[in-house]
């Protein structure tokens, strides 16, 4: 290619570089903008360097809702990866009952985040929900909004119900692409069901495990709808994830400047596990 | 040890797979089993394996029936048209694979992992994961993981389709010498006359869920038991035609009108098919050569070799001639064949005459 082509290519790219100049990197600016910044009004601003950063780096209250996310992302991959290969494991490979349970199983993905809180909501009211008025009446004393442990089982199994059905939908699909004729020759080696998922079914679901592990820390990470309509980040702070405090700080008390240099930082914690995913699956594509 | 199908029969859903099978192969010899894609050849190595049961019938393993005997019991190696292997584990490990299960002892799995792989040439590769081969060496990996356990009944199922052309003829022509000298008795099925010839030993050719030829693989080829088999025993098919043999002429309307050769001069008088393979066919006139007209469709100069595609009397035939030969598409022909080299088969579509070899 010579020089004037190439000076070409450039122009031709510019549309998109206007684009996302306009839909991501300008906003983010304006981000690290506030992040650096303390401004009372249009005219009047101070640069503070990285006094906000260090303020939010010391803020208990976001060490708090810290652990609390980390602790949260983890449950989620602990409970939803491991259930959701069970489950694409039990579910029909063909005959009527595949396409009747694909869409029983999608159905929770296509409803509203906000929607889902509220089904939940009701759903466990102790004193007029289905699920919250039988546990109290076999004698549990469960009530979501007064006790932590019950607010967080509430918040776990909720997104459980949410988001185990993409991590079943991945798996089925990859677990559809196998090839018969490995079961076969399992067979003929007379291997066990165990050595079966083992050592064929888990090796061949690596890449979409890889997938649905990402999806999933980065959904369950930035979770917010669904706790703030359910349980309102409480009792106290008890399900008060990043996000819904990252919110009460921008809009609630209206701290812009540690509010901005907060989402920056959350904004690269998810880069960063991203990233490592990334390379992660770009190592397994190189290996085959 | 030999296997033996009795009558055996295959419907699933009311569609019938394999219609009353009786086969018997015997331990080292090698045996072809010949057909089109659909023609039951997977089922039958299936119901070889004990992967799934026969509708009616008895598989007969050295005289005892194995029919409900599950695969895990039986003794059985099967080679597949992918690759199958155990992407987590390394080449060692996929060979040992079997061993382990049938309880062998360490040493002993150690001694004959190493042997197999040398023999089919992957020793160097024997920590690498499937992965990381190119697809004749995993294909090597899933043979030796077939072999190893010195199986009584090894299935090739179609085990070279999946490999490029310059690596399916250098395992092929290993695959003969690979099962010399094993007491075990080996099935190769594929949809390939070429493969046949090639593996020689015996061939079994299926068609729709029926034998319709078995025996010595060059006799199979020599004397095709009917025109169903010149179509799916020959790559390109026999070209076939009608025709009438009467007062020592052999005739086909407005086509073809010449004495009878020899090998036919036995030959009732009445209505025949004529085959004639298409390296029989000439575009070019020679001595003993018979003319006859033909419209040409296509023609495919492949290296040293013509393939000319025509239509004689609405059918279509194929010449396949040394040389480049120029034809052109929608030329009215005279093509010319050598008919000591014709086939005839008779209106019950059975051989009746063939051509001295």
């Amino acid at each position: 290619m010579d020089k004037r082509e190439y000076q070409w290519a450039w122009l031709m790219v510019l549309p998109v570089v206007l684009v996302v100049a306009f839909s991501a990197i300008m906003p983010l600016m304006t981000v690290v903008n506030y992040s650096l910044q303390d401004i009372f009004g249009p005219d009047s601003r101070f640069f503070v360097g990285t006094e906000w950063f260090k303020e939010v780096l010391r803020d208990p209250a976001l060490h708090g809702a810290l652990f609390r996310q980390i602790i949260f992302s983890g449950a989620v991959l602990l409970i939803q990866i491991p259930l959701g290969i069970a489950l694409a494991l039990c579910l029909p490979k063909k005959g009527p009952w595949v396409s009747v349970s694909l869409v029983l199983l999608a159905l929770p993905l296509l409803v509203p985040w906000n929607v889902v809180g509220t089904i939940w909501q009701v759903f466990a009211r102790p004193d007029v929900g289905l699920a919250g008025v039988f546990l109290n009446s076999i004698g549990l004393d469960y009530n979501y909004t007064g006790d932590a442990i019950d607010a967080w089982v509430t918040v776990l199994i909720m997104d459980v119900w949410h988001w185990t059905s993409l991590v079943i939908l991945l798996c089925y699909a990859g677990l559809q692409a196998i090839p018969d004729a490995f079961y076969q020759a399992a067979r003929i080696d007379g291997a066990s069901r165990w050595a079966v998922f083992r050592y064929i079914e888990l090796p061949k679901l690596k890449g979409v495990l890889l997938i649905a592990i990402l999806l999933r820390f980065i959904f369950s990470f930035r979770i917010y709808a669904e706790p703030f309509v359910l349980t309102g980040g409480g009792p106290g702070n008890a399900t008060t994830f990043l996000s819904q405090r990252l919110t009460t700080m921008a809009v609630g008390q209206f701290d812009l400047g540690p509010a901005a240099a907060f989402s920056l930082i959350y904004f690269l914690i998810i880069l960063l596990f991203s990233y490592v995913f990334y390379l992660t699956i770009l190592n397994m594509d190189r290996e085959g | 040890m030999s296997l033996v199908l009795e009558g055996v029969d295959r419907t699933v859903g009311g569609e019938v797979y394999l219609n009353d099978i009786n086969l018997t192969f015997e331990r080292g010899e090698f045996n072809v089993l010949l057909g089109l894609t659909e023609a039951g050849k997977t089922t039958m190595m299936r119901i070889m394996a004990g992967l799934e049961p026969p509708s009616r019938g008895r598989v007969v393993e050295d005289g005892q029936d194995v029919t409900h005997v599950p695969v895990r019991k039986r003794s059985v190696g099967m080679v597949y048209q992918q690759f199958i292997n155990y992407p987590s584990l390394s080449v060692y490990d996929n060979i040992a694979s079997p061993l382990k299960l049938a309880g062998f002892s360490k040493s002993e799995i150690d001694r004959l992992v190493r042997t197999e792989a040398e023999r089919l040439g992957i020793d160097h590769l024997i920590d690498r994961l499937p992965s990381e081969l190119s697809g004749g060496q995993q294909q090597r990996c899933a043979m030796a993981r077939a072999l190893v356990r010195d199986a009584k009944l090894v299935l090739l199922d179609e085990p070279l389709v999946n490999l490029d052309y310059k690596l399916r003829e250098g395992l092929r022509s290993e695959l003969r010498s690979l099962f010399a000298d094993r007491d075990t008795v080996v099935v190769y099925a594929t949809t390939e006359p070429e493969e046949a010839l090639v593996l020689g030993g015996n061939t079994t050719v299926l068609h729709e869920g029926r034998v319709i030829q078995n025996g010595v693989t060059a006799q199979c080829y020599r004397h095709p038991a009917n025109t169903t088999v010149t179509q799916v025993f020959a790559d390109p098919p026999m070209n076939l035609m009608p025709v009438e043999i009467a007062d020592g002429q052999i005739k086909a309307e407005g086509l073809l009108s010449a004495p009878l050769p020899e090998h036919m001069k036995d030959l009732a008088p009445g209505h025949y098919t004529l085959g004639i393979r298409p390296h029989h066919l000439f575009v070019t006139a020679g001595e003993g050569r018979i003319g006859l007209r033909g419209t040409v469709e296509v023609a495919e100069i492949a290296g040293s070799v013509t393939y000319v595609h025509l239509e004689v009397n609405g059918r279509d035939w194929v010449i396949e001639e040394r040389g480049v030969h120029q034809v052109h598409p929608g030329e009215r022909f005279e093509l010319f064949m050598d008919l000591t080299r014709a086939y005839a088969f008779d209106s019950a579509d059975q051989l009746a005459a063939a051509p001295h070899s």
